[in-house]
């Protein structure tokens, strides 16, 4: 019934959408084909330019030369986890397991132990975050009640070349440092382009 | 006035209960939980937490739902704007000064203080002044953990030690809110039942430190089960984890609770009984078939099962099967002891079946739960295996062993050599023309027997053991069987089928129809009323 009501409004918008020379179609197609033309053009030009270095934003199209040029993150984007310390280096996480009750990928898995200092009751034997099957939903981060994962590293291309490869160990996610801090000017030219 | 029952209201409904009971029992009876701390059925009233306070018409403040006495007529209302806000005023006394520190909590997910907090808390705290700090992680016994910025002050664990364990460790010292609870100095909680204090306490102040960190309470699944370790039969509950097997050391059962009977155990369990739970999936257990002498590892249950026929028919053709003795565990199931009768007995006309070993000089029926006799099914044994009386006693066995006279023999599930000493079994084995072990671990007995089968510990088969008292009870089935192991009765049905004798069912249920038919103790019992007559796993905690 919902498929059906959903075909039905797509097609009445559709209809009411068309004018009289999109439905000729032929003029479309020409249209089409001078926009393809436009970029292709403008392209060849724009990038000759950027390569001997007498521009710096291609203004026409906004691909990025990935890897050599890194696409500039939005600040609360979740990228791979790490674990925070404490001040004097141990991890802040306290076994606590929420994160990996909380986690929907079940990519999660702690192993708690005894603490190793007097004022540390609980800590983590094993940190495992299989990122081969983390969906990016943050709700680790959200549940943590000591602060201490979150997704702020910056860092998104995860690759490995076995499953095994991709589960990231305690020690690899103490090591991760945050993203770099960004200055307010990067932020607002950030905004600008995201709004384009 | 003197009648043997009273009628009150509690919330709109009228229930009728014996003149004496509690307002809090009355409401159990209806369905209703009253939120409760100090108070429990198997000790005497505190009445000191005040979380369980309702509000009763013509009373002129709250009361106390766990001291005040039903009457007739009283009319109780415990979901009222006054009793609500009562509670939720006594829950934030008692979080004044608690450290909240649930992430680590081994109570957090089974905690009353979180329960009731979500249930009635008053969610805006007015307090301000910093906490109260004391000990934390303090040892107190060897299975007991305290944590007393945790304790509420309930006193059921200093009452347990009174009234229950009568063993006095626990006290409240110091006044106010520096009131803390503590083992008397010099004293340790270190009795037979200490583990106890663990499950009464509603809050995470005393942890059991076997299963400190182990794993969160809310992976654990529960079954409820019977404990092995003595001819009481205690009723447990199995906490046990399918998933997530990397907590609890990739050990399926993690721990071992009380379920209440108050026809077996009560409320309790001894730590004996408790702490059993480890043996089940230690490195002992055997997890293949096996021949020991030469080429005979993990045979596969086919190909050994006709090895052991065909090594003892030819032992019996040759020595007579006078030479061949059963060795049976008293801990065997009801079903499994029919099965070996009807193999061994019936099946092969083995007359020499023995299962007796006399407790040993530091085992003690105690007044409480401990019986002397730490197997399972005595009781059961006796009737099943008693008509043929030739030789219950393993002594027996071992002495015609040395005679020369016992040539050969098949242990069932039991090591000889904490009663007897390793030495001499395997030096007694070792005479043996045949030996054939069918049981769980690996031990001195079973290590010096020539094949060695793999069977199921209770916990991964079905099945029914009588306690000393001679009450039938049924334990289901938890977890599958580790590794190739078998229940003990599909075991026997296989020996019995290479062997190509009558056939042995495999379903317990059928069996102890059988059995039931036979035998005198059992007649008249069904297995379908034995699985109903579980004592279920309470929805209102105690
Ligand atoms: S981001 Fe989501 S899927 Fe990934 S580890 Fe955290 S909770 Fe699991
Ligand atoms: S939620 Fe936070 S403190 Fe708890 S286990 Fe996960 S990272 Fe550690
Ligand atoms: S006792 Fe309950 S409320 Fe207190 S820290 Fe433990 S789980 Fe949390
Ligand atoms: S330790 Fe537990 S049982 Fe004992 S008084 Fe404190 S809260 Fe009650
Ligand atoms: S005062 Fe009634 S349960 Fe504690």
């Amino acid at each position: 019934m919902a498929v059906q009501n959903i075909i039905k409004v797509a097609a009445r918008r559709r209809e009411a959408t068309l004018g009289f020379w999109e439905r000729v179609y032929i003029f479309e197609v020409v249209r089409g084909l001078w926009i393809t033309t436009e970029h292709f053009v403008g392209n060849l030009y724009y990038h000759i330019l950027k390569l001997f270095g007498i521009i710096k934003v291609h203004p026409l199209t906004p691909t990025i030369q990935y890897p050599e040029e890194q696409r500039t993150l939005a600040p609360r984007l979740r990228t791979l986890h790490r674990l925070v310390r404490r001040e004097d280096g141990s991890p802040r996480c306290v076994a606590c397991m929420m994160c990996e009750t909380v986690c929907p990928a079940l990519c999660i898995k702690i192993v708690a132990a005894e603490g190793d200092k007097p004022q540390i009751e609980k800590r983590p034997k094993s940190f495992d975050i299989d990122m081969g099957r983390c969906i990016f939903c943050g709700y680790c981060v959200e549940a943590c009640p000591e602060d201490a994962i979150r997704m702020d590293t910056g860092i998104l291309d995860i690759a490995a070349y076995s499953r095994e490869g991709m589960v990231l160990d305690i020690d690899t996610l103490l090591s991760l440092q945050p993203a770099q801090r960004r200055t307010d000017k990067e932020v607002d030219e950030l905004q600008r382009r995201l709004l384009q | 006035m003197g009648s043997a029952t009273v009628k009150l209201t509690i919330d709109g409904r009228e229930v009728e209960v014996p003149s004496g009971t509690r307002v809090i029992e009355a409401a159990k009876k209806l369905g209703i939980e009253i939120p409760h701390y100090c108070y429990h059925p198997a000790l005497s009233i505190a009445g000191s937490c005040r979380m369980c306070l309702v509000e009763i018409e013509k009373f002129p403040k709250p009361a106390i739902s766990c001291h005040t006495v039903a009457a007739d007529g009283m009319v109780v209302h415990t979901d009222s704007g006054v009793a609500k806000q009562a509670r939720a005023a006594m829950l934030e006394f008692l979080l004044a000064n608690h450290p909240l520190d649930c992430p680590i909590c081994d109570q957090a997910g089974e905690c009353k203080l979180q329960q009731y907090y979500m249930t009635v808390g008053q969610y805006d705290s007015a307090l301000l002044d910093n906490k109260v700090k004391k000990s934390k992680a303090k040892i107190i016994g060897p299975h007991v953990m305290l944590d007393s910025e945790r304790c509420i002050l309930c006193s059921r664990c200093v009452r347990f030690t009174d009234e229950i364990s009568k063993s006095h460790e626990l006290g409240i010292f110091n006044r106010g809110d520096h009131s803390e609870l503590s083992n008397y100095p010099g004293m340790s909680l270190d009795n037979p039942y200490s583990g106890n204090v663990v499950d009464i306490c509603p809050v995470g102040a005393l942890t059991d430190r076997d299963f400190r960190f182990k794993v969160r309470v809310w992976y654990l699944d529960s079954a409820p089960s019977i404990c092995h370790g003595c001819a009481r039969g205690c009723n447990i509950r199995v906490d046990y984890l399918t998933r997530r097997l990397h907590h609890n050391d990739g050990k399926r059962i993690a721990r071992f609770k009380p379920r209440f009977n108050p026809e077996v155990n009560g409320h309790w369990i001894c730590d004996a009984g408790r702490y059993s739970y480890k043996t089940l999936e230690d490195e002992d257990r055997l997890y293949n078939p096996r021949v020991t002498d030469g080429n005979g590892d993990n045979p596969g249950w086919n190909a050994i099962t006709g090895r052991i026929a065909d090594a003892l028919s030819s032992h019996i053709s040759e020595y007579g099967v006078g030479s061949v003795a059963v060795i049976a565990s008293a801990s065997m199931t009801n079903e499994e002891m029919w099965a070996a009768r009807q193999l061994f007995y019936d099946g092969l006309k083995i007359e020499k079946i023995a299962w007796r070993i006399p407790p040993g000089p530091d085992d003690i029926d105690d007044d409480l739960l401990i019986r002397a006799d730490k197997n399972a099914n005595t009781f059961g044994a006796e009737q099943i295996f008693g008509p043929m009386t030739h030789a219950a006693d393993v002594q027996q066995v071992l002495d015609k062993i040395a005679e020369g006279k016992i040539k050969a023999w098949i242990v069932l599930d039991r090591d000889l050599s904490p009663a007897f000493g390793e030495e001499k079994i395997r030096k007694l084995t070792g005479g043996l023309k045949f030996s054939l072990y069918a049981g769980s671990h690996l031990h001195a007995t079973s290590r010096s027997c020539r094949f060695l089968l793999p069977t199921a510990v209770f916990t991964e088969k079905e099945g029914t053991i009588t306690n000393f008292s001679g009450r039938v009870q049924y334990f289901p089935l938890v977890v599958p069987p580790l590794g190739d192991a078998l229940p003990m009765l599909e075991a026997l049905s296989r020996l019995s089928a290479a062997l190509k004798l009558e056939p042995i069912s495999t379903d317990p249920g059928a069996v102890f129809t059988a059995l039931a038919g036979d035998i005198a103790h059992f007649k008249g019992t069904s297995y379908a009323e034995l699985i109903k007559r579980w004592a279920p796993i309470s929805k209102i905690p105690s």
